[in-house]
């Protein structure tokens, strides 16, 4: 078995699993005032010191959340709510390649409450221009209740020019977020030094447990709940304290960091290896996103691959079978592949779109994984390809 | 064999994949998208495809232990299927649509994918029946008469059949959801479907109406009378007698059919039962489903889904043929498929463009 699915979810790490189920034992509500109560919620507090540390936040800005998703409609939804508290403030600038928690959000933000949303543009490889940030600010900068642009793609991998647009709209004073869910434990985000307001990060994808993340918040932006209740996390976040999760998180996140340099030097080494294995397998698949390969640039684990004439789901399905996980991209509640609109924002027709696929490596990938993928990619792709001409001779030979 | 398995999140399918599990094929499962905006939670009998049917299916499969897809056929589906469907009732004619998809869709881009992706089979919950016979395999009618839907796998090919699974055509339905239930399978109550897939609500005037827009027209008798007004065309079928909307009676209180409909003037012709009988049938394009029926040929006739057979003579003419009937039948409407039977076997189908 090959896993080359690691930004969907990667292994969580052993530390994290022992610091968790250990947790699972104890007593306490990290809200109760007695002795088992500040027991559970000085490991709340130290794991949120471990979480700040390693992000560059103070621990005063680490809000713990159930998950990514969570962190992101927060900051989105939060901070749009909050802006229109002294004028009205519909526009919102959003990068068109958002993972859907920040592009269904904005979304929905549009439809339902009236927000004007400016979608930034991306290059080919996948990067927005700070420049438009601030011209779309400039334009009119009362007009704009938040910026948002993830710190690097979980499709393509490829990392955004992030300090440049906060720089493009400090000088309004418009908040800005950034999805750093893919980033956060493989690029060195500090939260601090990028001076944006708020920042997504979650556990699983760094060696964590699932349904655990966090948002880091900036202490001068107060986002209205989405949750109410007990007010546990600021006031901004409601709910019981989820204190095995979040020391397995702080657990994971400790590991991520202390390990980072020499994993990321070996997960690029076999990502590097695993491209140039499949493009000689196949000599007309494409690298999509940045082809600089440098963690300044791209993901250390990602390579999104586009292989011409196949559809994406069935090279899944042909992987799949012969024990190699991998994805087409971001699935829908149904499993329904859709064309990818990061690769339609790069400019990418519907085909090419659905022609991809995304190998991701972490911290348990081996040499035998890459070696199981391109010993497999050379056949599976000639047969998706003989599928696909069939599917399309279909259309016009069943005329009747 | 490698056997695709379609699960469409019902009972019929899942059986249908959990005996070709047990019979030793390798199965793998897929469930069809075939809406682009599938509704929530399904309602009654009503409609496939929703979200729940998706979940239905993916538990099913864990149950089997086969690997499970979903296939993104919704494109594929809005313009073989919905499309054709809105284009013939606009051209006055009754679709089934149905037929179509199979036709179109699980037989043709699914079948030919999976044969292309290294699959010996495909495997779906339809009762007929695939039994060998001197010239290869033969589609026949189910046991279950009532369940029976051989009619709307007419219009496969012999290469189509020699690749189709139909696991369920020697079975009565009640025992198909006892063995559901007794493998642990947890769609075995549900409900059967039966309407129009894609129309979730069951109202097919209103989906017509929404999508070709309201068309005025005129309501004749046979001598040209007008007797009303209609608001489309297409909203009647051949044989219809409810819902013509006419306020003057005839002069002997007999109720009045829908005759014909003719879309170039948007016309809806009414006139008495008597005038519905019909003896010959002339169907177009014929598809046969094995070797080609010999011109003269005594057959049987089927010429809606779940409607009676009659028998009689066909005449193969080129690209149509012509059914002379026994017997005369009523309410035969252009544009569904006349299925050819020679006893259970299933020798094809044509889609009817005229009666006399």
């Amino acid at each position: 078995m090959a896993y080359l699915d690691h930004a969907a979810t990667t292994p969580i790490v052993p530390a994290a699993t022992a610091a968790l189920t250990k947790e699972l034992g104890e007593l306490g509500n990290p809200s109760s005032l007695h002795a088992a109560g500040r027991r559970a919620r000085r490991v709340v507090e130290e794991s949120r010191e471990v979480i700040a540390a390693a992000f560059g936040a103070r621990p005063s800005e680490v809000v713990f959340t159930g998950g990514g998703t969570e962190a992101d409609n927060l900051a989105v939804k939060g901070l749009y709510w909050n802006r229109q508290e002294q004028r009205p403030r519909p526009r919102i600038l959003a990068s068109s390649v958002e993972h859907h928690a920040v592009l269904d959000p904005v979304r929905w933000l549009a439809d339902a409450q009236g927000a004007d949303v400016v979608w930034l543009d991306v290059d080919e490889m996948g990067r927005v221009d700070p420049q438009q940030v601030h011209d779309e600010i400039a334009r009119d900068p009362e007009s704009v209740a938040l910026v948002t642009v993830m710190w690097a793609n979980n499709e393509v991998g490829t990392v955004q020019p992030i300090r440049e647009c906060v720089q493009a709209a400090k000088p309004f004073g418009v908040p800005v977020h950034s999805d750093a869910v893919q980033a956060a434990g493989h690029l060195d985000v500090d939260f601090a030094a990028s001076e944006l307001d708020a920042l997504t990060i979650s556990a699983h994808k760094l060696g964590g447990p699932l349904g655990v993340g966090a948002l880091l918040l900036g202490r001068s932006v107060t986002p209205t709940p989405l949750v109410h209740g007990g007010g546990q996390e600021r006031d901004v976040r409601s709910g019981t304290l989820d204190t095995p999760s979040i020391v397995g998180f702080a657990t994971a996140t400790a590991e991520a960091i202390e390990t980072r340099p020499q994993r990321i030097e070996a997960v690029a080494a076999l990502r590097n290896e695993l491209i140039a294995g499949v493009i000689s397998e196949v000599p007309d698949a494409t690298l999509n996103g940045d082809p600089r390969l440098d963690v300044a640039h791209r993901l250390p684990g990602n390579a999104h691959m586009s292989f011409p004439g196949c559809e994406g789901d069935s090279l899944l399905l042909l992987l799949d079978a012969r024990g190699v996980h991998c994805s087409t991209g971001s699935a829908c509640s149904a499993g329904v592949a859709e064309p990818s609109h990061v690769l339609i924002a790069m400019g990418s027709t519907a085909a090419e779109a659905r022609s991809s696929l995304r190998f991701s490596l972490g911290h348990t990938s081996t040499r035998a994984d890459v070696d199981e993928l391109v010993a497999a990619i050379g056949p599976v792709v000639q047969r998706a390809r003989a599928a696909r001409s069939t599917a399309s001779a279909t259309s016009t030979a069943h005329q009747r | 064999m490698r056997v695709l398995a379609a699960l469409s999140g019902g009972v019929d399918s899942a059986v249908a994949a959990a005996r070709v599990r047990d019979a030793g094929h390798d199965v793998t499962a897929v469930h069809l998208a075939l809406s682009s905006n599938p509704q929530t939670f399904r309602s009654g009998a009503r409609g496939c495809c929703s979200l729940e049917d998706s979940r239905d299916a993916r538990r099913v499969a864990d149950i089997l232990g086969v690997p499970y897809y979903v296939w993104d056929m919704a494109e594929e589906f809005r313009a073989e299927v919905v499309d054709d469907f809105l284009a013939e009732y606009a051209a006055g004619r009754t679709p089934n649509p149905c037929l179509r998809c199979n036709e179109r869709i699980k037989f043709a881009a699914v079948l030919d994918r999976a044969l292309a992706l290294g699959f010996d089979a495909v495997c779906t919950g339809h009762y007929a029946q695939v039994v060998p016979g001197p010239a290869g395999p033969e589609l026949h009618r189910a046991v279950d008469a009532d369940k029976d839907q051989s009619y709307v796998l007419a219009v496969l090919s012999s290469d189509q059949i020699a690749h189709s699974m139909f696991p369920l055509g020697n079975t009565l339905k009640p025992q198909v959801r006892a063995e559901a239930a007794a493998a642990g399978l947890l769609v075995a109550d549900k409900p059967d479907s039966h309407d129009i897939c894609f129309i979730a609500d069951g109202d097919t005037k209103g989906f017509l109406e929404s999508h070709l827009g309201e068309q005025k027209g005129q309501i004749l008798d046979r001598d040209g009378a007008v007797l009303g007004e209609h608001s489309g065309a297409y909203g009647f079928t051949v044989g219809q007698r409810k819902g013509l909307g006419l306020t003057v009676a005839t002069p002997d209180r007999s109720p009045r059919y829908v005759l014909s409909i003719e879309p170039i003037s948007n016309t809806v012709t009414v006139g008495p039962r008597e005038a519905l009988q019909v003896r010959q049938i002339v169907a177009e394009r014929p598809q046969w489903c094995g070797p080609v029926v010999a011109d003269g040929t005594r057959l049987s006739f089927q010429h809606r889904a779940h409607g009676e057979t009659v028998s009689g003579s066909v005449h193969v003419r080129g690209d149509s043929l012509v059914a002379e009937l026994d017997l005369p039948v009523l309410g035969v409407a252009p544009g569904q498929a006349l299925a050819l039977y020679d006893g259970t076997w299933v020798r094809g189908s044509a889609t009817i463009t005229a009666t006399a």
